[in-house]
């Protein structure tokens, strides 16, 4: 194609709607997050800049350190649990048995369902008195009692990450069959001729292989994981005693339930903060393996 | 059934582009005939295990439906009655019925569910084309760092922006419209989607443009008439994901945005179902079938598709 200016106009003039569009939405927000944090915008019209006292406030309370740890741990539990049961699942559906397409589009549904409705499902199993989980334990004998699982700060962070895992693990399990699926067979064969067994050649062919689909999806759902809000908000609140309280939810529960803009724009910047690192971590590593692809 | 399948095969080998062939029908053989590839013959012991496993892997994925489903069936006296039965005892499709009356708007919370996805995807549609183009075909100064910052709005969530989106919203004097919703609902779907056409797009011989350039056809009309339906593939799963992430994540801006029930999508709606006493639970399962039905139906014809959108997005590339 000729002359390279007007080749660069049209390409800006192609991606104007879309720039101004994120511009506007999300860039814009973003830099009135940082401005707000630094103010004591609230409900009233109007407010004053008062330097650092927001972050001052919200790590001198102590409990938003305790905020921050429990998100990571939270983060951490949620997205080890998806790597591991999406493997399974997709080592799983990979098995050339009868049934396979069936079951791969019955791994669906937790993904395309709005995610609010399947929460309230599980929000009915955990019930203690009536619900399936503390039902069927109690059918089977396994317990005495009904356990409400959401009314005791320790299961409601583990019920919490398990609802979590559940929404997130049909987008894993599909996303590592199809890395599974392009790992060329002869590679399987020629190890299978020297007999090498399944498990042998799960851990020395499939697994080396899907090194760089794990990490690129690891790191994508780290970050999903991270801002998940809906689980928690419709399951617990936060709560009880904010024992699932994470750093979203703490976010919006200071700006939305009491109104204190100033203060949760602030969270608000300490999140974005740990999610930036997340993406450069995320980017040096695409372009690693994109390099190493190369060789 | 076979037709799903062998799509499926077609989608992921597309999606791909690899010049490996998949072996083709290796599922529709039996198990034990003798045309099966000696590498994928089991044991009778591991067919049994692989079997359980994807019983209990599906148990997991499966169990919140299979139980929505047994309550909707149960009248609300047996909901909350002690000791637990699994099996509803003289369950009906009573609460299918009687739902309609608790909640009256519900038709109109499905609609709108299905109304503000339909919008985002149109929106996202229309802005990601001619975005998707300019990455794929045009290497102006800057593109990278571009393409860069777009992939960095995927990571922060509309929750941590809330505070100033909100009142953006005011500002626009959109709240309490289906626009407080769809507008910041879309902005957050553009980046992966410009992403996943891109990536579609460049896998469209460059020689095709210059050809037509060649030809004395303009930019645009290169665009319109060579380009756009050669990536129509592209466009159908990127509206398709669109649509799937408009559907299934829209809460929070409805939670936070619109107070008005004539504009609540289903999710949101359905709280409607949380009374001062009590939770009717069983018609709120019920709703929540009926709702999410024609889009289940919808998806399950298409789920190559979105296998094809999962995997073109980021195994390459």
């Amino acid at each position: 194609m000729t002359s390279t200016r007007s080749a660069t106009l049209f390409a800006l003039a192609l991606l104007a709607p879309a720039l101004i569009y994120i511009l506007t939405i999300v860039a814009y927000p973003l830099v009135d997050t940082i401005i707000l944090s630094f103010t004591n915008a609230s409900l009233r019209p109007g407010y004053d800049f008062i330097g650092w006292a927001n972050y001052e406030r919200i790590f001198g309370a102590g409990n938003f350190t305790e905020v921050i740890v429990r998100t990571f741990i939270w983060t951490f539990f949620s997205v080890s649990l998806k790597m591991i049961i999406g493997m399974a699942g997709a080592v799983l559906l990979n098995a050339a048995i009868p049934g396979q397409i069936v079951f791969r589009i019955l791994t669906m549904p937790p993904w395309i369902v709005p995610m609010a409705i399947g929460i309230f499902m599980w929000g009915w199993m955990y019930n203690g008195q009536f619900g399936m989980i503390s039902g069927l334990l109690q059918n089977f004998g396994i317990t005495n009692g009904p356990i409400a699982w959401l009314a005791y700060g320790e299961t409601a962070f583990w019920a919490t990450i398990i609802t979590d895992v559940w929404i997130g693990v049909p987008m894993v399990t599909i996303y590592f069959l199809a890395a599974m699926q392009s790992i060329p067979r002869d590679l399987h064969e020629a190890a299978w001729t020297d007999g090498a067994g399944r498990f042998y050649r799960f851990r020395r062919i499939t697994v080396p292989l899907m090194v760089p689909a794990i990490i690129t999806m690891s790191l994508l759902s780290l970050i999903a994981t991270f801002n998940s809000f809906d689980i928690i908000w419709i399951l617990t609140q936060g709560g009880p005693s904010g024992s699932t309280t994470t750093m979203i939810i703490d976010t919006y529960k200071t700006a939305m339930g009491s109104r204190r803009y100033g203060e949760g724009a602030a969270r608000a910047v300490v999140i974005s903060l740990f999610v930036t690192a997340f993406c450069i971590v995320y980017f040096r590593a695409v372009r690693k393996l994109q390099q190493g692809e190369a060789k | 059934m076979s037709d799903v399948a062998r799509s499926t095969e077609v989608a992921a080998a597309d999606s791909k582009a690899s010049v490996q062939t998949q072996p083709k029908a290796k599922a529709r053989r039996g198990l034990w005939s003798a045309s099966r590839p000696m590498i994928d013959r089991y044991s009778l012991l591991e067919v049994i295990g692989l079997y359980a496993g994807i019983a209990l892997f599906l148990f997991f994925v499966l169990a919140p439906f299979i139980e929505g489903f047994l309550v909707s069936l149960k009248p609300l006296a047996q909901l909350f009655s002690t000791p637990y039965s699994f099996i509803p005892k003289n369950g009906s499709f009573a609460a299918y019925f009687s739902m309609w009356e608790s909640v009256p708007a519900l038709g109109m919370h499905i609609f709108n569910s299905f109304f503000i996805s339909t919008v985002v995807t149109a929106i996202v549609v229309a802005i990601v084309v001619p975005a998707a183009y300019a990455f794929a075909r045009f290497n102006f100064t800057g593109a990278g760092l571009l393409l860069a910052g777009f992939l960095a709005v995927n990571m922060f969530s509309g929750a941590v922006l809330l505070i100033p989106l909100f009142r953006l919203m005011r500002t626009l004097g959109l709240l309490n419209t289906y626009w407080a919703m769809i507008v910041p609902g879309a902005a957050f779907l553009i980046p992966s989607s410009v992403w996943l056409l891109r990536t579609y797009m460049m896998r469209i011989p460059r020689e095709l443009d210059e050809a037509a350039w060649v030809d004395g056809a303009s930019r645009l009309y290169t665009l319109r008439r060579v380009i756009l339906p050669l990536a129509m593939p592209g466009v159908v799963v990127v509206a398709i994901m669109t649509f799937i992430g408009a559907y299934a994540q829209q809460f929070i801006f409805a939670l936070t945005f619109n107070s008005k029930t004539e504009f609540m999508p289903l999710p949101v709606g359905l709280f409607a179902f949380f009374g001062k006493q009590e939770v009717i639970w069983n018609e709120l399962m019920a709703a929540s079938f009926v709702g999410i039905l024609p889009v289940m139906i919808v998806i399950v014809f298409l789920q190559s598709y979105l296998v094809a959108g999962l995997t073109a997005g980021a195994v390459k590339q």
